[in-house]
């Protein structure tokens, strides 16, 4: 699959305005990602092993890596953040293989898609991306997979982290509540180990699924990890920014 | 252009090893009618890759005009990965396209006669959900 055509290739973030920061920081969580999960590939394929094929660490590293090779070779389209999700979301799609990679790369497609179509009428805010991109993920991966809560997916990461997200006060620093939103994500994986699984392969395995944490919910605990890590860096950046 | 309509197969599973040897049956059964396959991520590995679905049912398409093309799955994210396809085809396309629910090779094989005979997509995507019922081994 050829990447999407470039806006332009040099220099690989245009410009200094609030779109342009938006853009760097999706680059940034998306290396994020894909060292992330490349450092934990083995622990992630283990718990696929246990309860399903057993490929996705190794799955999603491939596409991850794929990524961020793609964005240090300027292959990417970096001048609009929707761009740059949806393009993403059509490389996992085709490298992933598997459940994941069709749902990853759905997900990713549906946030790009929306955050292009709202860019076109208005600037929004941090927050206000935040919750499009994961509320477009979350809509993706629902209508794609048709899982529900507590069916020991990844959903079981994805909704509590949105629901966390819609419900931060208006005025909490956008660093704190994606902070809350990671730790969000990290407690409905932990809450995957006793869930009988509802969907995909290891629901073949009924009762003995129960006991095992699920690989898709650790690897979107991961991404929203990412998430709260490099907006916490760059508001802290900013801040010093101010500072000077 | 072809006298006589004919619907196509699309086959979707995880290996593509499966792939060609299903489509190997169908062809056997009905060598007329169009298969293409997406099977396995290359190298040996199993998976199913939702882009290359979009290929193989373009492939299909540009053969059997507007006579259709039925889907077969094997296991859960073969589903996916077609899933994912259809949102990539134009809305003209994919009204062109529909999925059996359907055991994979009896369905293919099943499917492919019925195609072969000019049937409708309708007619070949019920040949192929009434391999869910198929007997094998007739208990008495």
């Amino acid at each position: 699959m050829p990447p999407e055509p470039l806006g332009q290739r040099e220099p690989r973030v245009a410009g200094t305005g609030p779109a342009a920061v938006s853009v760097s920081l999706a680059a940034d969580w998306l290396a994020c990602a894909a060292r992330t999960v490349h450092e934990r590939r083995t622990w992630l394929t283990e718990l696929d092993a246990a309860i399903g094929d057993g490929d996705h660490g190794i799955n999603l590293d491939r596409g991850l890596m794929a990524i961020l090779a793609d964005l240090e070779a300027g292959a990417m389209p970096v001048d609009d953040l929707g761009r740059l999700l949806t393009a993403s979301g059509r490389r996992l799609l085709g490298l992933v293989g598997g459940a994941s990679g069709a749902l990853y790369g759905r997900a990713l497609m549906t946030a790009g898609t929306r955050l292009t179509e709202r860019a076109a009428t208005e600037a929004p805010g941090r927050r206000t991306m935040a919750e499009i991109a994961l509320g477009g993920a979350v809509d993706g991966i629902t209508a794609l997979g048709k899982a529900v809560a507590r069916d020991k997916t990844m959903l079981d990461a994805l909704l509590p982290a949105l629901e966390t997200l819609r419900a931060a006060p208006a005025g909490e620093p956008i660093a704190s509540v994606l902070t809350r939103v990671a730790a969000a994500a990290e407690a409905g994986a932990q809450a995957t180990i006793p869930l009988v699984a509802r969907k995909g392969r290891a629901s073949y395995l009924g009762e003995r699924s129960a006991g095992h944490l699920d690989p898709g919910a650790a690897s979107s605990a991961i991404l929203l990890r990412c998430l709260a890590d490099v907006v916490a860096a760059s508001v802290d950046a900013e801040a010093r920014g101010a500072l000077r | 252009m072809r006298e006589t309509s004919v619907v196509g197969l699309v086959l979707v599973a995880h290996s593509e090893e499966v792939v060609r040897g299903v489509a190997a049956m169908a062809a056997q059964a009905a060598p007329a009618v169009p298969v293409a396959g997406a099977g396995g991520l290359g190298g040996g590995r199993l998976g199913t890759n939702g882009l290359e679905v979009v290929a193989a049912l373009r492939h299909v398409l540009a053969e059997t005009g507007t006579d259709g093309v039925l889907v077969l799955l094997d296991l859960g994210s073969a589903a996916m990965a077609t899933g994912v396809a259809l949102d990539e085809l134009d809305p003209a396309e994919r009204a062109l396209v529909r999925l059996a629910d359907a055991p994979f090779l009896e369905g293919a094989v099943l499917a492919a006669v019925e195609a072969a005979g000019g049937a409708s997509l309708d007619a070949v995507a019920a040949a192929a959900e009434g391999a869910r019922s198929m007997t094998k081994w007739p208990k008495d």
